[in-house]
């Protein structure tokens, strides 16, 4: 027992450090923009198919098509937000926001399910089938591979926030549209960025998620219900809130799932919600977190 | 007379910055108190934590005998203290009469028939000039309008002190003369204020006694003739004459008179 | 703007209770002041629409039609009362599929219980569904409404997502995914669909009735101002906890009743069609086309775009593409239309009306249509700026 709650709290971290990667792109686009974007959950599937057509097309390891997807997802984030987030008017943004994107997740959605059908599909690499035997257990080597891009790609948005002119922009939008819009930021051009990063972060996710997870057109949903969880759950507008929640809940479902029973794990991951919610309204590091960033 | 409102030794920061430091003052049933001082003086702050906008670190705040430094905005309202903004705060999308009609449940079920009934919010914007308007929405008005929509607003919950944030700040001279002409009226009916004004024209002609803050407590309390010429009082507002205030428009004709 | 006119110093407005008029009368809601043949107007067309509702099953007797007019009023109803709390509080709630899935499942369990048989008398059950859903409600919007409004949005959806997840596993309560059977009425083909349209016309008639009630009452009004400024409402004594779950909790009892009657109408319930992800969007996508806010705005947006989707769903096969298209109707709606149909005619009759009336003197003539007049459309020209300024 205690082997298997060992894995499950070690599973948890490795996949709460993927989803925390997803997580944070959808924070950061809420506290620059004030935008929920719905479509999160199915853009990770089309990073997954991306993915899936460079190798099984292409054949193409799928770490090293993230060069390619990566970039594709950007300019498709960026794309996103010039011609549907930008056009929406300041009053209810928010709700707005929510609406076109899910119209956007839809599209998206009824596209693949045109190219790719229902079928369900998955990404294949030795690491994927080879584990490695750690503490008794037995760990895909995928798991491993896929928390280190999480890290490494985490690292460079905290390097590229803190360390570059663009990302200082974007942090100052975050504490304070108006105040960063008076000092000469380009809003427009923080935003689209923001997107970008956001988006171009789920081909990654989206990567480890096809590879780990059998997926098809439909999966969208239950990703982006994690994922809005997670945001809510640290706090929205905090990427260091997200990474916490995001470990934390996974774990908690995974040895959930151990302790109790697989059924009522998923529940319980919404149950940490509604339980943090009534202690601390606006999640664990809810509006004070938007300034510290 | 007795204090309806006193203030004692109230601190108050937001984060590193201190907006009260020790902040103490009283204001005397039936009178026009006002409360003068540079920007960032903690002013509104000290509006907000009487009224219940924000809560003071330390420090009491007393409405008529009854500590209420912990009262919430509807408590404090309930009691019969009311207050406007610096910068408006109507309800754009309803019309006058309706934004005159929220307040209802601020005060007890017993008068809010007498209170509340259309003649009488009818009556009140005609008060303050605005009967006219009283279907049109409030979002359409001018910044002065909206000034004296929120005063009938605070009228209708018939206060026993009202709280003025910047009354005369942004609207044209005759309307300052009848706001101010407003304010005298109401006080003779046994209406007490507190008016935060930069345009010292005006708080010199009507208030009773004046109370001058800087950085965060009250540096001076008095009669504005000897207020105005108090060496601390000038030296606060960058060492000029009260005329020099920058934040006050040049001298007009206005309450005064 | 003309400058307000000097005041008479005879007006007492203050202190001593003589000044109340003799004729006071009890606190009124949205003004009471109306035109005769304002109202008389308004008075005419919803007779007259409902006229035609009752007239509509007797005409087009097809059960295709019947169907689909069914499925428009069931949206009517839920649309408004969508409406009635998100338009009214401007807090946007997308989890509403929770009380629909919650009223369905009522009706389905205690059909089972009392082991009914099909028929008129089950839909007596359907009060009872939408008081349950309404009790559901209670905890699901206490725990909601204590956040700010973004995160308000957001556990709505997350809400959603827990209550499908459990009609998945309480299969004590639900059967999960194995599906609860409801009894199964003895009607005929040809005039099945007319009873579940009379039974979703009725609903549609409380919900719409209700919506009309609240916003013009002084509930109503407080909605109102907790929407353009929540605080300033809670400081001049508006109990904004209590009214902001009252209506929350109003807008749940209709959407379960509604759940109820869909599904009683198919006959059988499983967790993905009710607790379905596209209602809860459909419905705010309604209530925004038709214009937030007001009480005929919701209606007229189901009465378009529902049918307009069951369109498109008999006429497109393939599942992609009825979601592509889907998708595009929505963003074509948001992008053309963020105003919605109502406000923008209202605001141009109101504009109108207040030119007339700055012409013609004190209150002239200022008839308010409490039904069609909008007072809280989604913008007025200047009201974007106020909304900044206001925060």
């Amino acid at each position: 027992m205690s082997t298997q709650i060992a894995k499950a709290i070690v599973d948890g971290i490795l996949t709460g450090g993927v989803y925390a990667l997803m997580a944070a792109g959808l924070t950061l686009i809420f506290g620059v923009m004030e935008i929920i974007n719905i479509a999160q959950g199915i853009l990770v599937v089309l990073g997954a198919y991306l993915s899936y057509v460079l190798q099984v097309h292409l054949g193409i390891d799928p770490f090293i098509g993230l060069f390619f997807t990566i970039p594709i997802m950007f300019l498709l984030g960026v794309g996103i937000e010039w011609v549907f987030i930008r056009r929406l008017r300041p009053q209810n943004r928010t709700a707005l926001s929510i609406l076109v994107t899910f119209a956007v997740a839809i599209v998206i959605e009824g596209l693949l399910t045109l190219f790719f059908s229902a079928d369900l599909r998955t990404l294949n690499a030795w690491y994927i089938d080879e584990s490695v035997h750690v503490f008794g257990f037995y760990l895909p080597y995928i798991y491993l591979f896929g928390f280190g891009l999480a890290v490494v790609l985490l690292g460079a948005l905290y390097l590229f926030l803190y360390r570059t002119r663009t990302g200082f922009s974007i942090r100052a939008s975050v504490q304070n549209r108006t105040g960063a819009e008076l000092i000469g930021i380009d809003i427009n051009r923080v935003s689209a960025i923001t997107f970008g990063i956001g988006v171009g972060v789920t081909a990654a996710g989206g990567m480890v998620f096809g590879a780990t997870n059998s997926f098809n057109p439909n999966s969208g949903y239950d990703l982006i219900s994690r994922l809005l969880v997670i945001v809510v759950l640290g706090g929205l507008g905090s990427v260091g809130g997200a990474l916490i929640a995001a470990v934390a809940a996974i774990v908690i479902e995974d040895v959930t799932a151990v302790v109790w029973s697989p059924v009522w794990a998923s529940t319980m991951f919404f149950g940490v919600l509604i339980l943090v919610l009534l202690i601390r309204p606006n999640g664990l590091f809810g509006q004070q977190a938007a300034r510290a960033q | 007379m007795t204090a309806i409102l006193e203030v004692t030794d109230v601190h108050k920061s937001f984060g590193g910055l201190q907006a009260l430091a020790g902040c103490t003052f009283a204001v005397e049933e039936g009178t026009v108190a006002g409360l003068i001082g540079p920007n960032g003086s903690g002013k509104t702050t000290m509006f907000n934590v009487i009224t219940g906008y924000e809560r003071a670190d330390s420090g009491t705040v007393r409405f008529a005998g009854r500590e209420i430094s912990k009262a919430s905005t509807a408590a404090v309202c309930g009691l019969g203290v009311g207050r406007t903004f610096q910068l408006t705060r109507v309800f754009g999308r309803l019309t006058l009469l309706e934004n005159l009609q929220v307040g209802s449940r601020g005060v007890p079920r017993s008068r809010r028939r007498e209170l509340y009934s259309e003649s009488r919010c009818l009556e009140l914007l005609d008060f303050v000039g605005l009967a006219t308007m009283a279907d049109s929405q409030a979002g359409m008005l001018s910044y002065g309008q909206r000034k004296l929509v929120e005063l009938a607003m605070v009228l209708a919950q018939d206060p026993k002190v009202i709280l003025l944030d910047e009354p005369a700040g942004g609207i044209n001279p005759t309307l300052i003369g009848q706001m101010g002409e407003r304010i005298r009226e109401l006080n003779q009916r046994g209406v007490t204020f507190l008016v935060v004004e930069h345009n010292m024209e005006f708080v010199m002609g009507i208030c009773d006694v004046i109370s001058v803050m800087e950085g965060g407590a009250v540096i001076a309390h008095g009669e504005p003739e000897i207020v105005r010429s108090d060496p601390r009082v000038l030296d606060a507002y960058l060492g000029g004459s009260l005329e020099d205030d920058p934040a006050s428009p040049a001298p007009t004709e206005g309450a005064t008179s | 703007m003309s400058t307000p006119s000097a005041p008479s110093s005879e007006q007492n407005p203050g202190k001593s209770p003589s000044s109340a008029s003799p004729t006071a009368q009890p606190v009124p809601g949205a003004s009471a002041r109306v035109l005769p043949s304002g109202r008389k107007a308004q008075w005419v067309v919803t007779g007259a629409a409902l006229v035609v509702a009752l007239a509509f099953p007797l005409i087009f007797s097809n059960p295709a039609t019947t169907s689909v007019a069914m499925f428009t009023l069931l949206f009517v109803a839920a649309s408004s009362a969508w409406n009635m709390f998100s338009g009214y509080s401007g807090y946007t709630a997308l989890g509403q599929a929770v009380f629909f899935g919650s009223g369905a499942y009522f009706l389905a369990n205690v059909a089972n219980l009392w082991h009914m048989q099909g028929g008129v008398g089950v839909f007596a059950l359907v009060p009872l569904a939408g008081l349950f859903a309404g009790l559901v409600a209670v905890p699901v919007g206490w725990i909601s409404l204590r956040t700010r409004r973004h995160t308000f949005v957001v556990i709505t959806i997350a809400f959603f997502f827990i209550f499908q997840l459990l009609a998945y596993n309480l299969t004590g309560l639900t059967n999960g995914s194995a599906g609860m059977q409801l009894p199964i009425p003895p009607w005929l083909a040809a005039t099945y669909n007319t009873y579940f349209y009379f039974a979703a016309l009725g609903v549609a008639i409380i919900a719409v009735a209700l919506s009309w009630a609240v916003r013009r009452s002084r509930f109503g009004l407080e909605l109102f101002a907790i929407r353009d400024d929540e605080d300033r409402a809670r400081g001049l004594g508006v109990r904004t906890g209590q009214v902001k779950l009252s209506a929350f909790v109003l807008s749940a009892v209709v959407t379960g009743m509604c759940g109820a009657v869909y599904a009683y109408y198919l006959g059988s319930i499983y967790p993905p069609f009710a607790f379905e992800a596209i209602f809860d969007v459909t419905i705010a996508l309604m209530g925004f086309f038709g214009g937030l806010g007001t009480v005929s705005g919701p209606v007229i947006g189901a009465l378009i775009l529902e049918p307009l989707q069951q369109y498109l769903n008999l006429q497109v096969t393939s599942g992609g593409v009825a979601l592509i298209l889907f998708g595009v109707l929505f963003l074509l709606v948001i992008r053309y239309l963020p105003q919605g149909i109502i406000p923008s005619s209202a605001e141009i009759l109101r504009n109108v009306r207040a030119r007339r009336a700055e012409q013609g003197g004190p209150r002239a003539s200022q008839p308010d249509q409490p039904t069609v007049h909008v007072t809280g459309p989604e913008e007025t020209p200047e009201s974007t700026t106020l909304g900044e300024v206001g925060k």
